[in-house]
């Protein structure tokens, strides 16, 4: 059977999208009481709900204490009907790992670490549903937790994947995107700024095409930063509502 | 902008696996009508008068085709006639699943702008998308969303009715149940058969219907002749169980009855798996993949060597294969049980009329006798008889003793020359229609000239004396070269090349055609360029006395012909002069002259004298082919003498270099890019390919040395019988079949590098870019690697390079069989304008009935058989050992001296021929008397 057409030639993509257009992204913030921070954020089908503690002292063992800035703690993983196929996953296997890590860097650049000295920030990020670009959901589902903990950021930290096809960049692949032997790049990106709090790129690329993908997605995650910069605004309002300010 | 509704869809696939995906739904895809003023679209495909005079639809109309009718009727949606048709987003994702050819051909009419073929999205517009009802299969579904589009549009249009005179849309659909629906939700709807009827301009298109199933049955008799195939999920098991075997069906030339299936195995283990009888062939057609079922062992047959043509009788020809072969002969034998790939293309023939004046039916015989005759449907017999046609086929039902199929067009009348040639052509698979806009739209715009960005990154080498040496009339000069002595006493030698990549962009449409014409064909009289001639005859051309561009190789060699230094660079060039190898050739033996030229000229001759000398010691073959030369008629393009080609010391002056730069170019492409530089390979013959080339000499008591390349040169060349100076030249053409094909490959795909023929250990192609798109790739990888060019991403990918590499010597080797044919055609033509003509010759094979003799004069070969049908035939004793053959009292050797008069035999239309019959030595009853031996005085006019 032949692969699938992933840009066809009217230029719509296997779900109707045109090639830079997102998911459609939707999200809420404070959905958790207990926690300093909560959100839950669905860019189409792949949902993720991420979850803050801190900054509090730090727990554990006290050696890796930072003197000059707050240590990130962060833990990424999926839930067992995330994906077509029921599978448990286990934690700290290579993949969350990596995951993890990608995450506590992105918001190492992000999160302004050096007001609170001494201290630990604790980010939690589970997969409810998977349908690609878990990674960048993960950020954007994190983002909005870290602000409604309260914690000052720079910016928001926007991500978002990007695959290249026939001389294409595409915005935000679905699953079926990402598994059709498009090579992708994930981009963190603080948007005010312009600056890049992550890359990641695995797949085979050539040079030449490098600048045109990086361009497509930093204007992907613009457009992210603009919804969620919505949602913050209007969950604000809701807020102040309920406390009648 | 972007209206999104979230639908779910659920698909089931393999084992138990929910698939969800999200299925966006817009309001922002348009019509692409000329009339609507409602959609925001930009451009507009289709037209607002539709003008296809019908008489069933009076008024302007688009068509909707569903699936079936793209499918099957793909030759007629390729018609002129038929434009301003819409292709719903389902029926191009159905035709993509079920057949690649014609998804292929669709996507290319889609992009005819003259056709006005507009692609229009439905399952993601807002009002045209439906989902699976529960219990409606997915046929049904996509029928259903086929109707709702063809409802929206015909409501969309009417609200422009004012402005129009009732624009409607018309569905077209040869199923039944399908078309009835449509009826009861008010559609025009029309079958495919009876709206090409109803066409009034256009009555020949009905020809190129293609039959569809239901009428299929009426013309052939209820009798089954052939097995069922099997269905495609049970090959598939079979061939896991291995009880059944996948190959490639290639049938026979000589016996319609027979075939072979050609099964690749793992590694170099490939078997042969014999078919026979019409029952076994099972429908399978040439080049088909199929799958085969062995036969039980006591049912192995051997090959028969009868020749067997379709006269449609058929029952006592099967008894006719029925040889009692010895045990060892046998072969394995197996019967088609399933066909998993058709490889069906349209074939050129001609037309049997009907015996009946009033017939409709005809069969049709294509020039390939490899393939079945095909039945087609026609009214124009009678103008279609004596011409060229191509058909298609469309099936083979079980019950039809011959394949189904249709007229697609006609090429012209038969022996005409331009029809024979595109004949020619098409057999082998030659593209050679013009260029498209798109592929001349990259080409430079005139006047062109050097600007100074160019000269920025080349060097300046207009100063030198370069001058260019090829054949007589070659427009298309890619090489150039000279020769200077430097300070130091050494020489400096410049090849010189046309630049074609600098004006051949990577990825663009004059790129891609190039690619797939891989090579220039050169017939007689005719040249089917790889690239425009704007660029092959011009801008490319290294003519004298202009500015050209070019990619230059120079050395540094001392007078032993040692290379010091080797340099690549883009450059400048202004060739000097634009000489023939017999002009070259005067200027070094003329002593009087003295200028720059012929100095140049003259250091060149000498060191490609001491090249040649070291490369032969290092056991380079120099092998021989007879090529002739027509000499044509200026008017009539008729060929008006043959001669041998000569060779002359420029000839072997000029290829020496050419061979010097090609080895240096590889080298230091493989050096900078060892996984995917571009290469060119000569495989080492397996030894037991030499075994006819060491009897032939055994029977002059001569003996040959095949064990390595240098001892096959060196015998090669002691190779002597006293009065006998050709036996040479014979020797090494026999030679010269022994070997085997040189082939491109991609440096990361394969490890042996080795060039058997030129003894070298690396090898490729950079000397002729207009002509070979190989070349191209040499150059841009050549540029890469000293800086001069940028990479782009397909050329550093080896396994895109690889399957360039297959197609480049796919077009390679159908370019010469092209040639060859198209020599052969010109024979034919020269003898026939003959007459008779009666020529020494040599004895080069000899079979087991009928002994092959070359004539040297015209470097033709031709069969002298000694058993005809009609005649008693005379008694015949084949040896193997020798081999040698007597006929009645006479024993003939290989490489014994006849004679024989040629003539042309034109019994068969389709397939003339060359005759050969033996004048000497006079053998009774087999022998012809020669005839006149004068030839008309009105035709040695034309000689002179």
């Amino acid at each position: 059977m032949a692969g699938l057409e992933l840009l066809s030639d009217q230029g719509y993509r296997l779900d109707g999208r045109k090639a830079t257009e997102l998911r459609k992204l939707q999200a809420r913030m404070g959905v958790f009481t207990q926690a300093d921070g909560s959100a839950y954020l669905e860019q189409g089908n792949t949902k993720a709900l991420a979850v803050v503690y801190g900054p509090h002292e730090m727990r554990g063992s006290r050696s890796r204490t930072l003197h000059d800035r707050a240590v990130i703690n962060c833990q990424y993983s999926m839930a067992t009907f995330s994906t077509a196929e029921r599978k448990r996953r286990p934690h700290g296997d290579r993949k969350s790992t990596e995951m993890s890590l990608h995450l506590k860097q992105t918001f190492e650049a992000a999160v302004m670490t050096q007001l609170y000295p001494r201290s630990q920030i604790d980010i939690y990020v589970k997969i409810l549903q998977s349908d690609g670009g878990n990674y960048s959901v993960c950020v954007n589902a994190a983002t909005l937790a870290v602000i409604d903990a309260g914690i000052p950021m720079r910016d928001y930290v926007c991500a978002c994947t990007v695959g290249f096809v026939d001389e294409t960049p595409l915005a935000d692949l679905c699953y079926a995107e990402e598994s059709g032997g498009v090579s992708s790049l994930a981009l963190a990106l603080l948007p005010r700024g312009g600056q890049i709090a992550l890359l990641q790129m695995d797949a085979r690329l050539h040079q030449d095409h490098l600048e045109t993908l990086i361009e497509a997605a930093m204007t992907a995650c613009k457009g992210v930063s603009k919804v969620l910069d919505e949602v913050v605004r209007q969950h604000l309002q809701e807020a102040s509502v309920l406390t009648g300010e | 902008m972007l209206k999104s509704k979230t639908f779910v869809k659920k698909t089931r696939s393999g084992g138990v696996m929910k698939v969800v995906r999200e299925h966006y739904l817009r309001d922002d895809i348009w019509c692409g009508s000329e009339v609507c003023t409602e959609c925001k679209q930009e451009s507009t495909v289709l037209q607002k008068d539709a003008c296809m005079e019908s008489s069933l639809c009076s008024y302007p109309h688009y068509l909707v085709p569903d699936t079936n009718v793209v499918l099957h009727q793909i030759d007629i949606l390729e018609d002129p006639v038929i434009c301003n048709v819409i292709i719903l987003q389902t029926v191009l994702q159905e035709v993509r699943h079920r057949s690649a050819p014609v998804y292929k051909r669709l996507k290319d009419i889609i992009h005819e702008k003259e056709k006005h073929f507009y692609t229009f999205t439905n399952e993601h517009h807002r009002d045209t998308f439906i989902e699976r009802e529960p219990g409606e299969s997915a046929n049904d579904r996509n029928d259903r969303a086929i109707r709702v589009a063809v409802k929206w549009y015909s409501q969309h249009l009417k609200t422009f009715e004012s402005d129009t005179d009732g624009l409607k849309v018309v569905l077209l659909t040869n199923d039944q149940g399908n078309k009835q629906k449509a009826q009861d939700n008010g559609l025009l709807v029309y079958k495919c058969e009876e709206y090409v009827k109803s066409l009034i301009a256009n009555p020949e298109l009905v020809d190129r219907l293609a039959l569809s199933s239901d009428d299929k049955s009426e013309i052939t008799s209820s009798k089954v002749l052939f097995p069922e195939h099997f269905p495609l999920s049970r090959i598939q098991t079979g061939i896991k169980s291995g009880s059944f075997l996948q190959g490639t069906f290639r049938a026979s030339r000589d016996n319609y009855l027979e075939a072979t299936v050609f099964v690749q195995g793992e590694g170099e283990d490939s078997t042969e798996v014999l078919i026979q009888g019409l029952q076994n062939l099972n429908r399978a057609v040439h080049q088909d993949v199929v799958a085969v079922q062995l036969l039980p062992r006591s049912e192995w047959v051997a090959p028969s060597s009868v020749v067997l043509q379709d006269e449609g009788t058929g029952k006592d020809d099967e008894d006719q294969l029925r040889t009692a072969a010895a045990e060892a002969a046998r072969k394995p034998t197996g019967k088609v049980v399933g066909v998993i790939k058709r490889n069906w293309r349209p074939f050129c023939g001609m037309l049997n009329v009907s015996q009946i004046k009033e017939s409709t039916r005809h069969l049709f015989t294509p020039a390939d006798r490899r393939i079945p005759r095909i039945r087609i449907e026609t009214r124009q017999a009678s103008t279609l008889a004596g011409q060229r046609i191509m058909v298609a086929i469309d099936g083979w039902p079980k019950d039809s003793r011959y394949p189904n199929g249709h007229f697609v067009r006609s090429l012209g009348g038969a022996g005409e020359k331009e029809t024979e040639e595109e004949v020619l052509l098409l057999e082998h698979d030659v593209p050679h229609q013009a260029f498209s806009q798109a592929v001349l739209s990259f080409l430079p715009k005139m006047p062109w000239a050097i600007t100074p960005e160019d000269m920025m990154k080349r060097e300046d080498l207009r100063p030198l004396t370069v001058c260019s040496v090829d054949p007589p009339g070659c427009t298309d000069i890619d090489d150039a070269l000279h020769c200077r002595e430097l300070e130091n006493g050494n020489l400096e030698v410049g090849v010189h090349i046309a630049d074609v990549s600098h004006f051949i962009r990577p990825g663009n449409a004059l790129d891609k055609e190039a690619a797939n014409r891989g090579t220039t064909v050169y017939l007689c009289g005719k040249r089917i360029d790889m690239v425009p001639e704007l660029l092959s005859s011009n801008l490319c051309s290294l003519r004298s006395n202009v500015d050209r561009l070019a990619f230059s190789c120079i050395w540094e060699i001392n007078h032993k012909a040692e290379i010091l230094k080797t340099r690549f660079t883009k450059s400048v060039i202004n060739s000097k002069a634009s000489l023939t190898y017999a002009e070259a050739q005067m200027r070094i033996d003329d002593t009087n002259k003295n200028d720059d030229i012929t100095k140049s000229l003259r250091g060149l001759n000498k060191l490609a004298k001491i090249l040649k000398r070291q490369r032969i010691e290092k056991g380079a073959l120099t092998l021989s082919s007879l090529e002739v030369r027509f000499h044509m008629d200026s008017e009539t393009h008729d060929p008006i003498d043959l001669q041998t080609k000569e060779l002359m010391e420029t000839n072997s002056m000029v290829e020496e270099f050419m061979l010097l730069a090609n080895i240096s170019v590889a080298q230091k492409i493989y050096d900078e890019f060892p996984e995917c530089a571009l290469l060119r390979k000569h495989p080492a013959p397996p030894p037991s390919n030499y075994d006819i080339l060491i009897k032939a000499a055994k029977s002059k008591e001569v003996e040959v040395h095949t064990d390595s390349a240098k001892a096959l040169a060196d015998s090669l060349d002691a190779a002597k019988v006293d009065g006998f100076p050709y036996f040479n030249t014979l020797l090494r053409i026999l030679a010269t079949r022994c070997m085997m094909q040189a082939v491109y490959f991609c440096s990361g795909m394969d490890s042996d590098f080795h060039h058997y023929g030129l003894a070298s250990p690396i090898y490729t192609h950079f000397t002729s870019p207009i002509r070979r798109y190989a070349d191209i790739i040499v150059h841009r990888l050549l540029a890469v690697a000293i800086g001069a060019d940028t990479t782009y991403p397909d050329l550093m990918d080896k396994h895109k390079q690889s399957a360039l590499c297959n197609n480049l010597n796919y077009r390679h080797k159908m370019s010469q069989y092209a040639q060859r044919a198209s020599v052969a055609f010109h024979t034919q033509l020269f003898f026939k304008s003959r007459g008779i003509l009666n020529e020494e010759g040599f004895i080069l094979f000899v079979r087991k009935n009928a002994i092959i003799v070359l004539i040297p004069k015209f470097g033709l070969e031709g069969t002298v058989f000694f058993d005809s049908k009609d005649k008693v035939s005379p008694n015949i004793v084949f040896e193997e050992e020798g081999p040698t053959l007597s006929v009645e009292q006479h024993k003939f050797h290989i490489f014994d001296k006849v004679k024989v008069t040629i003539s042309l035999d034109d019994s068969n239309i389709q397939h003339q021929k060359i005759r050969m019959a033996l004048i000497e030595p006079v053998i009774p009853g087999v022998s012809v008397p020669a005839p006149d031996t004068e030839t008309p005085a009105k035709k040695q006019k034309l000689d002179r």
